[in-house]
């Protein structure tokens, strides 16, 4: 295992995108050490901001408050790497597998345009998680993002397959001219599944709705139960049960297309 | 002062294809012969030794660009970076360069001159500051004319003596150095909702101007005012199935005159629908051939993503839906307007596969390489930077039809490029991408290494893989002052810009003063571009 425990927090964000299983798994430490980074316009090295231990590893820690280090484990195809505190922005963006665990939050960005891998967040996200550039036609591609606590603005945007799931509430915009894939949320603010095209955005609290989603029926999807399995086993769970309730589909965006599906959890009435 | 000795010189303009000669320079032009102490000598030993390309028609500067750039952050994520060092300046090179980067990435590939091809005069100003920050390179606009609607009503009024007037004034306006004609009346008939498609009705909102009026009174115009460089025409109907015949109509239209068909690739297809779409090109290059009052330039495709970016709004819109991309729509007052569409060309795909052929079919089968030049329409068809992968396709037969035979099946029956044998020679290539477009532009110190003319030279190290060759100059010159050296920038000189002064008569501000009080938003007197506005303007009187 190589643990990199930051010194002083940067005053400008750090790009640090060699921090990552696929470029350290090969380097011995005092290549570790040199692996090049920018603060701003001046490239520096690794050891200038981190202690470094161990080498060779495809398993990495990072101690302290990496908020302002952006870009861990870009495009990272293996291995794990855990960070025991915040992490900057546009953590694991472009990855293809492997794991990533964050103890507290993660800035925006979250897996943008990642296409494989797991993301967890202990705490909360920003925005943009698992969503597409700007310009870019599609976001994440594939993979998983869990998120503990709440997430910010334009959840899942252009997304077109894999699992994004926040069990807070997220903020406006969630599923933004979705292409494919699921959300689920803890709730959300404002017009949720705008533009929608294709994919499931299921919330377990009852959101407001865009007029252009219109009421289909109460169901409960047979797919759910193998998400619920999939996602118990991370500690998520989604109701599924009859017996404790049903969905209500919603269908839109009919602005462009009526084959996005919105699911609101109702719980049955005790009676 | 600078000797270039014992490099095989290709310079077909005055007759010289392939001889071990020097080439002498001094203060920045090319000199008979240097001689005494402090002469430096580049030993250009198995190398080649060209005049500087020159480009016909490419799009570096101006509102229409920057919108493109604006709209694809994405594909400038993955473009490469120059980065900011004591010489050069930061950018990104990609689909749409930024301006420094332009510079150094025509210079990068032995380039020296560009002729931007689509300026209106409205955003003159603004492209000027640009063009000022696209280094080493020399620069000339194209002024766009054919939907000016001050031009149009002249000619709806039958007055041609002040139409004349006024487009002299507007190339002085704009600082521009010939006239530029994108889709005749189709833009101004965009601004309805419609386009002209048809060569003799009228252009929507007009009762007498028909594009065929536009296009033969422009060329009148242009032909009067003496101007360097013929009118540079779009025809109609770009990029649709069977507008072979517009193109042909136009070309009769300019019997008389001497005209150059920009990008003419997307204008030489038959069929009558996307299904059926095919090749012209043979039928096209039959008529051109028999024609040498006119030139033209290729505007081919290379497979890969682009921006489509052009004053042809209407065509854009229909792009936009064939594609379901993103699509930009700017409306330039009363003067054109311009679309935006990022584009994906692919081989496997039937109609852009016919479109490659296209391109290269004209570049083979229009036998005057004085007459047919090497562009890309940059950015439409392929960046300008990718040059260098089509001279290898002209220049090795082998090397195309292994490439044509990757088409999909159903397009080989739709294209003639595997039947031609013709490969082009080192003098010819130095004439589609130097002589032929330096003449065409009428620039008499471009595009030659005879005395007199600008010391803008491109040697690069002999090698079968032209496609290499021609991507990394061992040298380049500009001015007499080595700029690049090895693939990297040595030296960031600034360039010049051409510009043409018509005359004409000055009381025709009297008749334009109140139609810009009524239409424009902008005042008269803040209109016309400054001359201290214009970095190294190197201006010609006409007429």
């Amino acid at each position: 295992m190589i643990t990199l425990t930051l010194k002083e927090q940067p005053r400008v964000p750090l790009e640090a995108e060699a921090i990552s299983p696929d470029v350290m798994a090969k380097l011995r430490h005092d290549e570790i050490r040199a692996v090049p980074m920018f603060l701003g316009k001046r490239q520096r090295r690794l050891d200038d901001f981190f202690e470094v231990e161990g080498e060779a590893s495809e398993d990495l820690e990072i101690r302290g408050d990496v908020g302002k280090v952006k870009w861990i484990g870009r495009g990272m195809t293996r291995g794990r790497i855990r960070v025991a505190g915040n992490a900057g922005m546009h953590l694991g963006a472009y990855m293809k597998g492997g794991t990533i665990d964050v103890s507290g939050n993660a800035a925006d960005w979250v897996g943008g345009e990642m296409s494989g891998g797991l993301i967890r967040i202990g705490g909360n996200a920003g925005g943009q998680v698992g969503a597409a550039y700007r310009g870019s036609l599609t976001g994440m591609q594939g993979g998983t993002i869990l998120i503990e606590g709440s997430a910010g603005l334009e959840v899942g945007m252009r997304m077109k397959r894999g699992i994004i799931a926040v069990k807070g509430s997220v903020r406006d915009f969630p599923g933004l001219q979705m292409k494919g894939g699921t959300i689920i949320l803890g709730g959300a603010e404002l017009r949720t599944g705008a533009w929608m095209i294709r994919g499931t955005i299921l919330s377990l609290r009852p959101i407001p709705l865009l007029p252009t989603f219109a009421y289909n029926c109460n169901y409960n999807p047979s797919f759910l139960r193998l998400y619920a399995k999939h996602l118990q086993i991370q500690g998520f769970s989604i109701p599924h049960e009859e017996g404790d309730g049903a969905y209500l589909l919603y269908s839109g965006d009919a602005a462009v297309s009526q084959k996005g599906e919105i699911l609101i959890w109702q719980p049955r009435a005790s009676s | 002062m600078l000797r270039i000795t014992g490099g095989r010189v290709y310079d077909p303009a005055n007759g010289i294809h392939g001889e071990v000669k020097d080439v002498c320079i001094s203060d920045g032009r090319i000199v008979a012969e240097v001689e005494g102490t402090g002469v430096r000598t580049i030993d250009a030993s198995g190398m080649v030794v060209f005049p500087g390309g020159v480009d016909v028609h490419t799009h570096v500067a101006g509102a229409a660009l920057n919108f493109a750039r604006a709209m694809t952050p994405e594909n400038q994520r993955e473009a490469v970076k120059f980065i900011h060092s004591p010489e050069l300046r930061a950018g990104i090179g990609g689909i749409t360069p930024t301006t420094f980067a332009t510079g150094y990435l025509y210079a990068g590939l032995g380039y020296t001159t560009v002729n931007e091809a689509a300026v209106p005069i409205l955003s003159a100003r603004h492209t000027h500051e640009e063009l000022r920050d696209t280094p080493i390179v020399d620069k000339s606009c194209c002024v766009l004319m054919a939907n000016n609607e001050l031009v149009l009503d002249l000619l709806e009024e039958g007055e041609t003596e002040r139409a004349k007037q006024v487009v002299a004034w507007l190339i002085w306006a704009a600082k521009g150095y010939g006239v530029k004609a994108v889709n005749p009346g189709g833009v101004a008939a965009w601004k309805w909702g419609k386009d002209a498609k048809i060569l003799s009705e009228p252009v929507e909102g007009y009762s007498k101007v028909t594009p065929a009026k536009i296009i033969a009174s422009l060329a009148a115009i242009v032909n009067d005012l003496q101007l360097p460089h013929p009118l540079h025409i779009h025809c109609n109907n770009l990029g649709a199935p069977g507008n072979i015949s517009t193109t042909l109509e136009t070309m009769k239209l300019l019997e008389g005159y001497r005209a150059h068909m920009a990008h003419l690739q997307f204008h030489a297809y038959g069929g009558d629908g996307w299904n059926s779409l095919r090749s012209e090109a043979a039928t096209l290059a039959e008529y051109f051939n028999a024609h040498p009052n006119l030139t033209a330039d290729a505007g081919a495709i290379l497979f890969g993503n682009s921006v489509t970016i052009t004053a042809d709004g209407p065509w854009q819109h229909l792009l936009y839906q064939l594609t379901g991309h993103k699509w930009g729509n700017l409306d330039v007052e009363n003067e054109t307007g311009c679309g935006i569409v990022p584009y994906v060309y692919k081989g496997s795909n039937l109609v852009n596969a016919v479109q490659w052929a296209v391109g290269l079919e004209l570049l083979l089968l229009i036998n005057d390489p004085w007459r047919i030049f090497l562009t890309t329409d940059h950015p439409n068809g392929a960046c300008f930077w990718r040059y260098p992968e089509i001279i290898h396709l002209l220049m090795d037969v082998d090397f195309r039809r292994e490439r044509v035979r990757k088409l999909p099946a159903k397009a080989l029956k739709r294209i003639v490029l595997g039947d031609l044998d013709r490969e082009y020679t080192l003098s010819e290539i130095a004439v589609i991408t130097s002589a032929g477009p330096a003449r065409a532009l009428g620039l008499s110190r471009k595009g030659h290494l005879g005395p007199g003319a600008d010391a803008d030279v491109a040697i690069y190290n002999e090698n079968p893989d032209r496609e290499l060759m021609f991507r990394y100059p061992r040298y380049v010159l500009k001015g007499g002052q080595v700029v690049v050296e090895e693939g990297a920038i040595r030296k960031v000189v600034d360039g010049r810009e051409f510009i043409v002064h018509p005359s004409f008569d000055e009381n025709i501000e009297e008749y334009l003063r109140p139609l810009f009080e009524q239409y424009y938003t902008m005042s008269f007197d803040n209109y016309p571009v400054e001359m201290h506005r214009v970095e190294g303007a190197d201006i010609r009187e006409c007429g």
